[in-house]
């Protein structure tokens, strides 16, 4: 059944019904009407919220909750984020699912979420939508991505995504079926020589020491696989455009909108939008930038996805960046450039 | 005279150790408190319903011998990741193994924060007062004039401040069920610190809340003492300051 709720609520009534059933969380804005909703909703369905004294705790709290094989996430902002690194590249190494929301101030953590912050060679996989109903689809997706690749998965999004107000259906999605999490520590498997032993470390059960390369190799080996396997995009108008916007998460709703209006007015504009920001959808965004005079990146920010741009066009198209920094006075992100005329007077400055 | 010579007694090992090879130091205690901890969940019939979580040191190259389901954990993190598996699985055993340098140094927080909201889980520290894995070097737990690698002329407390009785910190909190500090540096000091786990051990089946057992382990490379002098050094040196005993039981403090 549709219903009329914000993005917080429909985030968390996704997660629950894609079977999350632990969240922990430390408050922050615009991530805490998220823990709010999850610390109201999970000890209904027989679930756990922790209200964390930490981010560090926080994500170490749902780091167990996934070992033993139980849906887990956390999230806040950036900033607690940032604090989740270390955690967050030992968990990807451990090989758990684990969801991990990023309700941010904007769209400044573009390098957090692709890069990480973290030790060694690790990637997450990140998933950005640009409204409360793609925000339910992709939570729910998130859940599903996790547990294939035993990697965890970022949603991110924004103020704008956590609070505004959208008729969804949060209901769950059919997936296919999974194989049984026969790694995961639950307590049952030990006494007969075949423990389950959740480990970054590359160690064996019962034997001495560890195997750092032939571990780490294999898990880079998961890591191309997915990113051969799960790029996400959306594009509009692109077949004879001489423009080529592109943009992401709630930012990209405002491009879309523009793009449309000047189509209609019969400008050559077209739109392109990452949905996961890794693995970054670079051969499509090749193939519809193939015929265009230039390329515009609108992002709110001082220009990070731009570089992934570049990488994903070598060169082949002019690329300029029309976002920047734009903030309100407390920091949130509802910036001024959050406006459907501006957004469209940038696209319009850009074409060529 | 038995064939068997002092140094092959590592062949009578428990049951749920999967092998008695490790790399351990020759004199170290961690490896007693390791056999205590099997020998124990296997008499309360626990094998099948017990979750370890490991921190990071030298006590780490033990985890792939423990015949458990078990979870590698970050530096300083174990408490938080036992506290998810514990709501997950309620039925479980929960227990950490983690040093002085992980659990008072890198993770205080940690494990004030899980013994204040009376998780059921048991916590055990293994206390050199020194980074054994690193070759030695000063911990939040070293005692007053103790020589490490980086406080060489021992520890001052003018220059290195003083250091952290864990267990008298934990006591007072509310959610603190049992605490207690064992040693292994004699028999008397092993069967004590055994009759240690279990009460923790059974508080939290009980659901009593955290329990919290801190046990000196020597540390004879670390320290830089002869093997056979660790354990008089412990006894002295390190249990002069952090006093063996229980400090609370059935949630209560035990007078002194």
């Amino acid at each position: 059944m549709r219903r009329l709720i914000e993005g917080s609520e429909a985030i968390a009534d996704a997660a629950i019904g894609a079977g999350c059933r632990f969240f922990a969380g430390y408050p922050m804005t615009p991530f805490t009407e998220l823990l709010e909703c999850f610390a109201a909703k999970l000890p209904g369905v027989g679930g756990a919220c922790i209200n964390a004294e930490s981010e560090i705790e926080a994500i170490g709290m749902a780091w167990g909750a996934a070992a033993t094989g139980a849906r887990a996430a956390t999230g806040s902002t950036g900033q607690g984020l940032a604090l989740m690194q270390e955690s967050l590249s030992e968990i990807t190494r451990a090989e758990l699912p684990l969801v991990v929301f990023n309700l941010a101030r904007g769209q400044g953590d573009y390098f957090q979420v692709t890069r990480g912050g973290g030790h060694g060679d690790y990637h997450l996989v990140v998933l950005a939508p640009l409204d409360v109903s793609e925000a339910v689809a992709l939570t729910q997706e998130a859940f599903q991505l996790a547990d294939r690749w035993r990697n965890p998965v970022i949603v991110l999004g924004d103020y704008l995504l956590a609070h505004t107000q959208e008729a969804v259906e949060p209901g769950p999605r059919d997936f296919a079926a999974l194989p049984a999490k026969a790694w995961a520590a639950d307590g049952t498997g030990g006494g007969r020589g075949h423990p389950r032993h959740v480990s970054s470390l590359g160690t064996t059960p019962g034997a001495k020491g560890i195997d750092p390369e032939s571990f780490w190799k294999r898990i880079q080996a998961k890591h191309e696989q997915i990113r051969a396997e799960e790029p996400r995009c959306e594009a509009e108008h692109v077949e004879d455009a001489e423009l080529l916007v592109v943009a992401f998460g709630s930012l990209a709703r405002f491009a879309r909108h523009a793009v449309r209006e000047l189509r209609a007015e019969g400008l050559r504009v077209g739109y392109f939008r990452p949905i996961s920001l890794w693995p970054f959808p670079s051969e499509a965004l090749a193939c519809a930038a193939a015929k265009v005079r230039r390329v515009a990146v609108l992002e709110q920010n001082a220009g990070q996805m731009i570089d992934d741009v570049r990488l994903a066009l070598l060169g082949r198209a002019p690329v300029v960046g029309i976002g920047g920094i734009s903030t309100d006075p407390s920091g949130f992100g509802i910036g001024s450039l959050l406006d459907p005329e501006g957004v469209r007077a940038r696209i319009q400055g850009a074409l060529p | 005279m038995s064939e068997r010579s002092a140094t092959r007694t590592g062949e009578f090992f428990p049951r749920l150790q999967l092998s008695p090879d490790h790399d351990l130091c020759p004199g170290c205690g961690e490896p007693l408190v390791l056999r205590l901890i099997l020998e124990l969940i296997d008499e309360l019939g626990l094998a099948e319903r017990a979750i370890g979580v490991v921190g990071i040191g030298c006590y780490t190259a033990l985890a792939p011998l423990i015949d458990l389901d078990l979870i590698q954990a970050l530096h300083g993190r174990a408490p938080s990741v036992a506290t998810g598996a514990k709501r997950m699985r309620p039925e479980a055993l929960l227990f950490t193994l983690q040093g002085d340098g992980d659990m008072v140094n890198e993770g205080l927080q940690e494990v004030i924060h899980t013994a204040a909201r009376g998780e059921a889980v048991t916590c055990i520290l293994l206390n050199n007062g020194v980074f054994g894995e690193t070759g030695g070097h000063m911990t939040a737990t070293t005692v007053l004039g103790q020589r490490t690698k980086n406080s060489l002329e021992g520890r001052d407390a003018a220059r290195h401040g003083h250091p952290i009785r864990l267990c008298e910190m934990i006591a007072p909190l509310g959610g603190a069920a049992y605490v207690a500090r064992g040693s292994v540096h004699d028999a008397a000091g092993v069967s004590r610190t055994r009759r240690m786990l279990r009460r923790a051990f059974e508080s939290q089946l009980r659901g009593e809340g955290f329990s919290l057992v801190e046990v000196l382990t020597m540390c004879p490379t670390g320290w830089v003492v002869p093997t056979a002098r660790g354990p008089q050094y412990l006894d002295e040196v390190l249990g002069a300051v952090h006093e063996v005993g229980e400090l609370k039981r059935d949630g209560k403090l035990v007078a002194t």
